[in-house]
């Protein structure tokens, strides 16, 4: 009878631990350039790193979440911002990879540099078990990337222009630090407030500081995010003009763009009357 | 061929268009939709950070998640067949959703999986389309003034809100459903869901504020069965 009792325990003890990990039985791999990323091997390691803030099942509830302004990504979804691939589609493997290396720049999400290339792509692998869409679906087809065209003053002015035409403006604002009209108003997918990209604050995007990177955020979109996908509407020449004129509102970093802006009239009477000093906006209130 | 001839071949095909236009021998489930209570007082909506859409309306609209209309009825509501029906394939003709005046139009767009639908901004200023599934695909695209239609489909159904992130007032629905018997409640809330063949059938009617409700109706032969919907209305 008593040994009936322990025997009962245990099971209720094993179930109680088992059920919080049910449904990831399934193996799932990733593929990195040569790295071939095993789920098995990732399981530790976001039991480790990751749950903290992801949740025991990945969908974004760990107990650190609710400290945490932008909350968690929940896997469970399968929506990422960092992608290369169009609005709405899987990421591709080398996307999850390059945001465990980067981190998300102004998030929670630190970069995972300590970690190896190998154990990076073990843990895509396993994130990749909590979604039932990277079961039934495939990552979408990359976005190509044009090779950049030479800089040149018109380019950035046309890049202004788009600047103004697609509207970007209404969230980012006019001199880019994230304050437009509908800034205020601006909500993720889990209803939290959201803030645009202040491009006076630093070089760096949420996904990355190349000019690919930002070529790539506005045309997939940073899905999750107010940010929409434009990629049915710039043509990829006009592209790179909103690219190279995005550059030169980021005042503070020193790119080709930003010094070839300046050696115009034009371009160093914009730049400079945006260099508002003491002040954290701009806006003439001092702090 | 005799005049008598003729005649009958007419008679014949008379018969079978009428027996064609009748459809598939089926019952009709019809009804209202109305409210109990105090719906809350929709408010106008402040367009003046967009010029372009302010000026295209001499009152202000008003928002639109509760829509009432004359005798208690509820308008925007979705009533549909939630069991019982099978599956239809989606139809050739895509549904059309309309961005105007910083409005979406309709407020309630119903449509089947895997139907084409199509988005149109007619407005002089950029909106993105975000509808928020929860099972399907989210997505969330960048329209500017004069750009061609955007196409989309979902290939299971639920209930999408969707938003304009630059316009935070602007806000629709996408009910995507399984089968062709569905309504949407216009002024009066009367719904019509016909060509049901005998069976029993669950009938749901969906208001975006006020949730879901279920009636069950046994449809034999070419009846009209009567379900209405009693939705309570929330003060606030």
């Amino acid at each position: 009878m008593r040994r009936l009792q322990i025997t009962k325990i245990v099971l209720i003890l094993a179930i109680g631990i088992a059920v919080p990990f049910a449904g990831f039985g399934q193996q799932m791999e990733s593929h990195i350039g040569n790295l071939t990323g095993h789920s098995e091997a990732g399981r530790q390691l976001y039991y480790r790193y990751c749950w903290g803030c992801h949740g025991a099942r990945g969908n974004g509830d760990g107990e650190n979440a609710p400290y945490l302004n932008i909350l968690p990504r929940n896997f469970v979804i399968g929506a990422f911002k960092c992608r290369s691939t169009p609005t709405g589609t899987l990421p591709l493997d080398s996307d999850l990879f390059s945001t465990l290396k980067r981190g998300i720049n102004f998030t929670n999400m630190p970069n995972w540099s300590a970690l190896t290339d190998q154990q990076r792509a073990d843990l895509v692998a396993f994130i990749k078990t909590f979604s039932p869409r990277w079961k039934t679906e495939k990552p979408g087809d990359a976005i190509q990337v044009p090779a950049e065209p030479a800089l040149s003053v018109a380019s950035i002015k046309h890049g202004s222009e788009l600047f103004q035409k697609l509207e970007c403006w209404k969230c980012h604002g006019q001199e880019g630090r994230g304050d437009g009209p509908s800034a205020s108003t601006l909500t993720d997918s889990n209803d939290q407030p959201i803030r645009p990209y202040n491009f006076t604050s630093d070089n760096r995007s949420k996904c990355g500081k190349t000019n690919q990177d930002l070529y790539k955020i506005f045309m997939t979109g940073l899905d999750g995010t107010p940010m929409p996908s434009f990629a049915d509407v710039i043509k990829p020449e006009d592209a790179w003009d909103l690219v190279h004129f995005l550059r030169t509102l980021q005042y503070n970093n020193k790119s080709p763009e930003l010094a070839l802006w300046l050696s115009t009239k034009e371009g160093a009477e914009i730049v400079n009357a945006k260099k508002v000093q003491n002040t954290y906006t701009g806006s003439g209130v001092k702090p | 061929m005799s005049k008598k001839h003729v005649v009958l071949a007419g008679a014949v095909m008379l018969a079978a268009s009428a027996v064609a236009l009748a459809g598939p021998a089926g019952g009709t489930v019809s009804g209202k939709v109305t409210y109990e209570g105090t719906p809350a007082k929709m408010k106008p909506i402040d367009m003046s950070k967009e010029p372009s859409c302010q000026k295209m309306y001499t009152t202000p609209p008003t928002v639109e998640t509760v829509v009432t209309g004359s005798g208690n009825s509820l308008q925007d509501v979705v009533v549909y067949i939630s069991a019982g029906a099978p599956d239809d394939a989606a139809p050739s003709t895509a549904a059309v959703f309309t961005q105007k005046g910083c409005r979406y139009i309709p407020h309630i767009l119903a449509f089947q999986v895997n139907q084409e639908i199509k988005i149109v901004n007619e407005d002089q200023t950029s909106h993105n389309i975000h509808p928020l599934p929860k099972v399907n695909r989210e997505w969330n695209k960048s329209q500017p003034p004069g750009t061609p239609p955007i196409s989309e489909k979902y290939d299971k159904a639920e209930f999408i809100p969707v938003k304009c992130n630059v316009h935070p007032w602007m806000h629709g629905n996408f009910a995507v459903l399984k089968n062709s018997h569905y309504a949407i409640t216009g002024d009066g809330g009367a719904f019509s869901l016909g060509n049901l063949p005998p069976g029993k059938y669950t009938v749901t009617a969906w208001q975006e504020s006020y949730g879901d409700q279920s009636q069950e109706v046994t449809i034999s032969g070419s009846e009209t069965k009567t379900v209405n919907f009693v939705f309570k209305a929330k003060p606030y």
